[in-house]
């Protein structure tokens, strides 16, 4: 299994561990795991900001996506970085529902021969991810809930690709 | 054959419903259209020229505005996506 999108949580040593179980070939592992921050950086960043204002601390965030594209979505961007770059595996993970500060979101791991090909690959689909994949979130503070912005920082990190 | 026409995040929220479906007049041929066509109907359907970077899919698929759409097409229309 490639894509998996779930609520439940996942084991991040068993799935580093399947990504070259039984191949010899397998000489690099590259892995991301994004986790649900307590902070509202994207304030903080773009309006350079430090966090004093303890109201946009993030209680929770909800996750909703597009049920059937998203598999779509993230089984194309899977396509696309094995027909680019020498892979042996790749595994994606995404949570869905809702989630506290600390918990995971995101698994992205790539197995290779070699580790330029994998740290690549890893890269460009989280890159892709964060552009193309229809996942929304909303985050949930003391004031009540808010649906994160985009981030024009996520699309100039896909076009890089380009 | 009608079309299905989805909403999701923020967008679903300010028109209050996931999905509905329509019979699509002749000349709304494109997102775009349907779009405009969906707006000037009632102030309900407004949010969806209101909601800047709207993005749009067909049959699941990310398209731009002027993607054709046909009778019998799943369309959504979603703010820009913020998985990850």
């Amino acid at each position: 299994m490639t894509i998996s999108v779930q609520e439940g949580d996942f084991d991040v040593g068993r799935e580093i561990a399947d990504l070259s179980s039984g191949c010899r070939e397998i000489g690099a592992v590259a892995s991301f795991v994004g986790l649900v921050r307590n902070a509202d950086a994207t304030e903080k960043e773009i309006n350079g900001l430090q966090s004093a204002n303890h109201s946009a601390q993030i209680t929770a965030m909800t996750l909703e996506h597009y049920p059937g594209m998203t598999e779509n979505a993230l089984a194309n961007i899977v396509a696309q970085a094995k027909a680019r770059w020498d892979l042996n595996n790749i595994r994606v993970i995404h949570r869905i529902g809702r989630l506290l500060p600390g918990e995971r979101i995101v698994f992205v791991g790539v197995a290779s021969a070699h580790r330029g090909d994998a740290f690549a690959a890893c890269e460009f689909v989280m890159d892709y991810l964060k552009t193309q994949a229809p996942f929304w979130k909303k985050e949930e503070t003391a004031t009540g809930g808010r649906w994160v912005d985009a981030r024009e920082t996520d699309d100039t990190a896909a076009a890089r690709w380009r | 054959m009608s079309t299905t026409v989805l909403f999701f995040a923020g967008l679903r929220e300010a028109v209050g419903t996931s999905s509905f479906s329509l019979d699509l007049p002749p000349e709304v041929n494109t997102v775009g259209a349907l779009r405009e066509h969906l707006a000037a109907g009632s102030d309900r359907w407004s949010a969806l020229t209101r909601t800047t970077n709207l993005r749009a899919a067909v049959n699941q698929l990310m398209v731009d505005m002027n993607a054709a759409v046909t009778d019998g097409d799943e369309v959504a229309f979603f703010p820009p996506v913020t998985g990850g």
